[in-house]
């Protein structure tokens, strides 16, 4: 499979708040409010402003995040953004 | 005081807003309320020095009606993304339409399902990459079913199974079976790109459909609204291109659709004060009915005449199939209750 | 229409309609010390009406009309003609009102602070709601509570409240037999009896209060009390607003302050007698 890009929300048009154990997320552009738990809000967090692939994003989630092991988080990482592209929160790039 | 009247008349600046007295806001309210157009008259009256507590209620109106506007054009943008990688392109119709070109009439303007045009050639395609990406059949009964798929102008609406939308996949503006059939190819190929990004229809094809879904689609249900699309529309394309009016009429000809735009036209002046050119500017004994379907409300926002309103009913099925076929139709649709 | 008036509940003025003269005597009767405005135009209407026009007397079953309606509804034998004006007000408000994030939950005030109950008809919301209106605190509402987006204070919507079934014997038994609307048996949510809140609740249903507590009452089973997160209560909550989507950041804004700042518990209770006391151990917390 080819390592899809996506591309994060343009800056303002999300409001974050932690609450808890869960993480709300606002979108300003569709008024959907989006209850999200880790690694959602961090994988957000991580993934700037230009188009990212997964590769990318797992290196930088790497160098935040003590990740598990060896395991290779990459397929993991590209259903979290399937899902997350699903939601309307990140865009396929 | 008739309330509808009085909503009207607000509506067009004719009447002045300080001189209604409680009860008479009250049904105009109802009145509004019932034309799904409270939030439209809130903001024709933003600037107006109203009683406190109808000033409170516009301010109500005109929030909620952002953040549904905000709502129904994410609608678009997820259809964007879902239709964008098959490479199909689509026109926005109606309330999304007008949003996404920010014209006067979508002001308060409640939109309701998405409608979207494809080139026929591209319907199928189309029903797939919705599916794919979470929209799923709202009809599940065989004859529903076939009915739109055969006859109608459209694809049998879907839904989104996570946002709980619906949007209406076009390939043409007028069902199939109608004894009138608009060019689809020339919507889509003169359609403009809007300041949101989206293509819409050229303005005189924008006011084509609105005359074509109000008066040769419809029974004249939200008549009102659209007929106050088609007021601000005209007035505001005309206000911009002095050639407007001779435009339209050329274009209304071209999809066979002269006579729909004409009555609309008619229709606004009388109601909602419009000025027309020379040419359109005529009378029409049989206007007398639409105008008298259009107010059929009383000052408790119900619907009178409930004959009227039932011949309009059959009408708009006549216009739209032929007898035989109207009448299997009509069977099914008893045959269910 | 034939009958009609007007009532004023919290914010929200509203205009009725009736094809009967009962339903509107009826709520007159009920509604009887609620302040009246003649100067305010009407935010909702609530129409009752007769199908057909031989239906005012033959068989005579009441429709529920408005600015919104639930289409099928069905309709309901004049002699609950209350209920149906209850039922047409409560959509309206569901519907249509957007000044206000509307919580479905009952509240009680106290010293300016609000306890708030929600949970799902018969998890004795009301009840509670209605008992602890007879005792110290100030009836808010047993259906809706308002939270004003802007400011996150609480308003009360203080309609007569909707008692039922067995909970009819417990409040009549506390109250002044004036205060109480004729016995509704047998209606599709079971017998109903309304009581008129106490005429100072009445008096103060424009005062704000400050959300100090939540609750989310189960009734039946031992007495517990779980603590409840943020996160989950504010799920519930957006579950339990009938228009938390429709106002948007306001909305978003408001229910993130709320679970912030309200202590939030699940609680369970055999019966109202342990629920108020429940009540009263959980706010004494609070308080501190």
């Amino acid at each position: 499979m080819t390592d899809r890009a996506y591309r994060a929300a343009p800056p303002g048009a999300l409001r974050v708040e932690p609450l808890g154990e869960l993480t709300a997320i606002f979108d300003r552009r569709s008024m959907q409010t989006h209850l999200v738990v880790s690694p959602m809000p961090e994988i957000l967090a991580a993934m700037g402003a230009e188009a990212c692939d997964v590769a990318t994003l797992a290196a930088r989630l790497a160098a935040s995040f003590e990740l598990d092991g060896e395991a290779d988080v990459r397929p993991i990482l590209a259903e979290r953004l399937a899902e997350l592209a699903a939601t309307g929160l990140v865009e396929r790039a | 005081m008739s309330a509808v009247r009085a909503f009207v008349d607000l509506l067009a600046a004719r009447r002045d807003p300080g001189a209604l007295v409680p009860r008479d806001w009250e049904g105009v309210i109802g009145v509004a309320r019932s034309e799904a157009m409270l939030a439209t008259l809130a903001n024709r009256l933003a600037d107006a020095d109203l009683p406190p507590a109808v000033a409170a209620l516009f301010a109500d109106q005109r929030a909620a009606a952002q953040v549904a506007q905000r709502q129904a054009l994410w609608e678009a943008e997820m259809a964007r993304r879902a239709l964008a990688p098959a490479g199909i392109e689509f026109v926005l119709l109606k309330g999304a339409a007008y949003a996404a070109a920010g014209m006067a009439c979508a002001a308060g303007r409640q939109i309701g399902d998405l409608d979207i045009l494809v080139l026929a050639s591209d319907i199928r395609r189309a029903e797939n990459a919705l599916l794919n990406a979470g929209w799923e059949w709202v009809k599940s009964d065989p004859y529903d079913d076939h009915y739109y798929r055969a006859h109608m102008h459209e694809l049998p609406p879907l839904i989104h199974k996570a946002r709980d939308r619906m949007i209406d996949v076009h390939h043409t503006i007028l069902p199939r079976t109608h004894r009138i059939t608009p060019d689809a190819l020339a919507l889509i190929s003169d359609a403009v790109t809007s300041n949101g990004g989206h293509a819409v229809l050229c303005p005189q094809d924008m006011a084509v459909h609105c005359a074509a879904h109000m008066l040769a689609d419809g029974d004249l249900q939200g008549g009102l609204r659209n007929l106050w699309d088609f007021h601000t529309m005209t007035r505001d394309f005309a206000a911009a291109d002095a050639g407007f009016w001779g435009k339209l009429d050329g274009r209304a000809a071209l999809h066979g659709l002269q006579a729909a735009v004409h009555r609309a036209a008619r229709l606004a002046r009388d109601l909602y004060g419009a000025t027309l050119p020379g040419g359109w500017d005529r009378q029409d004994p049989t206007d007398a009915w639409f105008r008298r379907r259009l107010l059929a409300r009383d000052d408790w926002g119900r619907v009178t005449k409930p004959l009227l309103e039932q011949a309009f009913y059959i009408r708009s099925h006549w216009l739209r199939m032929p007898p035989a076929m109207l009448a299997r139709h009509l069977w099914t649709k008893w045959r269910k209750r | 229409m034939r009958h009609s008036t007007r009532i004023a509940v919290g914010p929200v003025q509203f205009r009725i309609g009736s094809d009967w003269a009962g339903p509107v005597a009826a709520l007159e009767r009920l509604y009887a010390g609620y302040p009246e405005d003649d100067a305010r135009p009407a935010d909702a209407t609530v129409r009752l009406f007769a199908a057909r026009p031989w239906r005012r007397w033959l068989r005579p079953s009441v429709h529920i009309g408005g600015d919104f309606v639930v289409p099928d509804a069905l309709p309901l034998p004049l002699s609950m003609g209350l209920l149906a004006a209850e039922m047409g007000m409560n959509l309206q408000v569901a519907l249509g009102w957007r000044r206000h994030m509307l919580l479905h939950a009952s509240a009680v005030a106290k010293d300016g602070r609000a306890l708030i109950m929600s949970g799902e008809s018969g998890s004795g919301k009301s009840t509670l709601a209605a008992l602890l209106g007879e005792g110290g605190w100030r009836l808010m509402g047993d259906e809706f509570t308002l939270i004003d987006p802007a400011g996150g204070d609480a308003f009360a919507f203080p309609r007569a409240v909707s008692i039922k079934n067995e909970a009819i014997a417990e409040v009549s038994a506390r109250v002044d037999a004036a205060r109480l609307g004729p016995l509704l048996a047998g209606t599709p949510k079971g017998d109903i009896r309304h009581l008129i809140p106490r005429p100072d609740a009445i008096a103060a249903m424009h005062e704000p209060a400050r959300p100090a507590l939540l609750l989310f009452p189960r009734f039946g089973g031992e007495t517990t009390i779980e603590p409840m997160g943020e996160g989950e209560a504010f799920v519930r909550l957006t579950e339990a607003s009938t228009n938390y989507v429709a106002l948007g950041e306001a909305g978003f804004a408001a229910l993130t302050r709320l679970v912030r700042e309200t202590p939030a518990f699940g609680i369970s209770y055999p019966d109202s007698a342990a629920g108020i006391a429940l009540v009263g151990q959980l706010w004494a917390d609070a308080a501190t």
